[in-house]
């Protein structure tokens, strides 16, 4: 049983975030060790490893980049082991700025401004390539799931920018 | 995860970091990132006209092993040739550094961006 399956959801990348976490904390209900505290032995085993598999489902399915990466392992492309780097100049140039920008935000006037604004850039970046990557991963073409895992690549480059802002963010609040 | 004593070494002190001008024609400009997490490398090289890597220069975000492995390629690179650079090879820093087995992919990076650097100069040797 896919993690899909579990929540009782189509296998797509479209998932409904209003009844993801009700049907999360039903299951987490359902399955939760305290439950099966008079069972045997085994039954514990199994309410334990069942919970964990919940959780695991939970937090793949929630966030469109882990849910995406999650899909294409189901169809048989592993990026979660891969070591292979990437090589798009255009892109890692990018990425380049937006780091050096942020690694020099400190010595700025208004850094919390600057902050906010690279923060909105990269969002709209992570949102149009969520929309590339939804179409991508509805389509029947045949580079379509190489084109999808491209675009997962480089989105782990714009969210691990957004969560070294958002550690940015906190240490210049604390001034 | 600890990191080792060289590791630490390059982290705290990183040789050689800062850039060229990338339209230097005597410049080699390699550029990669590791997707598994979201490092990203910039190493240029300075190559005199036969081809021997005169100074290195490099610039990572990245975590301190990609950093360390960076710093260590442009240690290595200087004096070499660009084909002898080439045969760097991953195995090669990480073992120097003792990397673990989750870093790996940070000395694959430096390894690629050695290789990279070297394409770009190639690339623009037949066009000139």
């Amino acid at each position: 049983m896919n993690y899909f399956e579990l929540f009782n959801i189509p296998v797509s990348f479209d998932v409904d975030l209003s009844v993801l976490p009700q049907t999360y904390q039903q299951l987490q209900r359902l399955t939760h060790p305290d439950k099966f505290a008079s069972g045997s032995e085994q039954e514990k085993l199994l309410a334990i490893q069942k919970n964990a598999q919940v959780n695991d489902a939970y937090s793949i399915l929630k966030s469109p980049l882990s849910r995406a990466e999650y899909l294409l392992s189901l169809r048989g492309i592993d990026l979660k082991h891969e070591q292979q780097t990437i090589k798009d100049t255009a892109f890692l140039m990018q990425q380049m700025e937006w780091r050096e920008e942020l690694a020099e935000i400190a010595e700025r006037t208004d850094p919390l401004d600057v902050l906010s604004s690279l923060e909105d850039e990269i969002n709209q970046s992570i949102k149009s390539d969520l929309t590339k990557l939804r179409n991508f991963l509805e389509s029947d073409h045949e580079m379509a799931e190489q084109n999808a895992a491209n675009i997962i690549r480089q989105l782990k480059f714009s969210y691990k920018m957004l969560s070294e802002i958002e550690l940015k963010e906190d240490v210049l609040s604390d001034f | 995860m600890a990191y080792s004593e060289k590791v630490i070494d390059h982290y705290e002190n990183p040789r050689n970091v800062g850039g060229f001008d990338k339209n230097d024609p005597s410049i080699a400009t390699g550029m990669v990132g590791a997707p598994a997490c979201g490092d990203v490398m910039k190493l240029q090289l300075k190559i005199d006209k036969n081809g021997i890597i005169e100074d290195a220069k490099f610039k990572t975000y990245g975590c301190g092993s990609a950093i360390a492995s960076s710093s260590l390629v442009t240690e290595w690179v200087k004096g070499k040739s660009i084909d002898e650079a080439s045969t760097i090879s991953n195995m090669d820093i990480a073992e120097e550094l003792a990397l673990p087995p989750v870093k790996i992919h940070c000395s694959i990076l430096a390894e690629d961006a050695i290789k990279a650097a070297v394409a770009d100069y190639k690339s623009r040797q037949v066009e000139v």
